[in-house]
């Protein structure tokens, strides 16, 4: 018989503590879409994903019903569409805005909450079909419900796509003018990538990378409230004691993501690629990873300490959790979206949790500079800049960095964006009054770094 | 499958009847009961075979935690790998 303690400590996590499998996200190639006519293109497109991603929601709806889990997510992630521009004959900004409203008519024809892949890998030069793709990213996200965009601008390979990074400061600012009725909504589903990664399960960053297969099955856990209340439990021990909790709780965590993924890919007769061992916040009073960094000693998130808890904290989650999974990939660690976790909106409200602090955080943990709303006259020139900071983080220590800003037109530091749902409250948070833009317009390569001569 | 019914929430007369009683309607067996005290809560859990053709899982979970409701209690019913894979390696 099952342990009666270790039952109410699963359903508790469940009940009180905001466990949950943060998403099941289904990879579909459409590698096989391409082609020279941009109708039949968006055909195949429609006509792939619907297929394949059939029974994606109501299958992970059974499974939530049977484990009781809650599965927050259903998405889907394509091959970055760039590689569909390209094969058309005379690729055009309209032609590429078709094909991302295909998208959104087929995740809202399968019941998603959003498909990621409207993408360029970028990192060291364009193609043709990629540099039109990324100039119509503002209109494509502007005229789309669910579709998410990605452009990876910088690796520790190939050094950082200066002229990218210059491009997507514009690419962001006309995405936010575009959508100004929604404080610049359009900008929540862009992220900016150094190091991007192919099987990652998260949004808006979710693509599906040129070495993996024709469909998988990916899942990203979460969890903060578990790891938080479970460090209630040991106040006062020393560090290795809280590292000690903090690797446990992730392998139970875990070990829920891997049953659930294997469960949905036996059901859908999908390959389970990977596990994200992730910690998701969401606003959520009670989800937030700031409160696991306060519950280890700090009074609010982003004073002094901060970089170092983090640091433990993703750490710890990693080595509880790769054994609890068979295979581990995505982005792997703790995110730090601010306008999705409760207790980063309090320290930005603050003004405890800075730009500058984040960057720092952001070389210890999984991804980097997400979901900051800025000023709405933040330069384009600035934001590039911001993108070129966070890429070179990314590219020195062979990880992955990304940026998701908003600048909220009209808003004002001190003033407070309200997205709703899990993208949450964003404060605007201050940037930098001096000048990057000529930084910015040198253009060209920063070459790699001597890390990336490995071989 | 095997299923987990847990049922948590303040001790009262007839607990185990009307669950078990629910049970026994739907054709569900049951294989195993323990119940303890747990934080001053009663806590019952029965391991049960869900092999019904007279009910989907779905369904009896949902009538399960009705009469949780009615009752003052939180009753849940989960699939028994959930348990086994988060605690056992």
């Amino acid at each position: 018989m099952i342990n009666p303690f270790e039952v109410i400590e699963t359903i508790k996590m469940i009940d009180e503590e905001n466990l949950d499998i943060r998403t099941i996200t289904m990879g579909i190639s459409l590698k096989s879409c391409a082609g020279p006519d941009i109708d039949t293109v968006c055909e195949k497109v429609y006509n792939k994903i619907t297929t394949y991603a059939k029974n994606l929601v109501k299958t992970g709806e059974d499974i939530e019903a049977q484990f009781g889990i809650p599965i927050i997510n259903k998405r889907i992630s394509v091959t970055p569409i760039a590689t569909l521009v390209d094969a058309l004959e005379e690729p055009t900004v309209e032609k590429c805005v078709k094909i991302a409203k295909t998208l959104d008519r087929a995740a809202k024809t399968t019941g998603v909450n959003f498909i990621g892949g409207y993408t360029a890998l970028v990192h060291k030069d364009y193609t043709k079909g990629e540099r039109i793709l990324i100039e119509s990213i503002p209109e494509a996200l502007a005229s789309t419900d669910l579709v998410c965009s990605s452009v990876n601008v910088g690796s520790t390979r190939a050094g950082i796509n200066m002229d990218a990074v210059k491009q997507m400061g514009q690419v962001i600012k006309k995405a936010a003018e575009l959508t100004v009725d929604t404080q610049g909504f359009a900008c929540a589903k862009l992220v900016v990538f150094c190091n991007a990664v192919e099987d990652n399960p998260f949004m808006a960053g979710a693509f599906l990378g040129e070495g993996e297969g024709e469909c998988v099955i990916n899942v990203g856990v979460s969890g903060p409230g578990v790891v938080k209340c479970a460090l209630e439990k040991v106040k006062g021990e020393d560090f290795g004691v809280v590292a000690e909790t903090i690797k446990k709780t992730a392998f139970k965590i875990t070990r829920m993501g891997q049953l659930v993924a294997q469960e949905a890919s036996k059901r859908l007769n999908v390959p389970f690629g990977i596990v994200d061992l992730s910690l998701a916040p969401t606003p959520a009073v009670g989800d937030s990873v700031a409160y696991i960094l306060e519950e280890m000693g700090l009074e609010m998130c982003g004073t002094h300490g901060t970089t170092a808890a983090l640091a433990l904290l993703n750490d710890a989650v990693k080595k509880g959790g790769i054994m609890a999974s068979g295979y581990v990939g995505g982005l792997s660690g703790a995110f730090i979206p601010v306008s999705e976790d409760a207790g980063m909106i309090a320290a930005a409200k603050d003004g405890v949790l800075t730009l500058e602090k984040l960057e720092a955080m952001t070389c210890v943990c999984s991804v980097g500079l997400d979901m900051i709303v800025i000023p709405g006259d933040t330069s384009a020139e600035t934001i590039s800049a911001i993108i070129a900071d966070e890429a070179a983080i990314g590219m020195v220590n062979t990880k992955t960095t990304a940026v998701r800003v908003i600048p909220a037109p009209g808003m004002v530091e001190g003033d407070v964006v309200e997205f709703g749902g899990l993208l949450g409250t964003g404060p605007v948070m201050p940037v930098k009054k001096y000048s990057s833009a000529e930084f910015i317009n040198r253009g060209g390569r920063i070459p790699a770094p001597l890390q990336s001569l490995k071989n | 499958m095997k299923a987990v019914v847990t049922v948590i929430g303040k001790d009262q007369k007839g607990i185990i009847a009307k669950v078990s009683n629910i049970l026994f309607e739907n054709d569900v067996n049951i294989l195993d009961i323990s119940q303890t005290i747990m934080q001053d809560m009663f806590t019952m859990i029965m391991l049960v075979n869900m092999e019904s053709d007279k009910v989907s899982f779905k369904e009896l979970s949902q009538m399960l935690e009705k009469t949780g409701e009615e009752m003052g209690l939180s009753i849940h019913m989960q699939r028994e790998e959930i348990f086994t894979s988060m605690h056992r390696i």
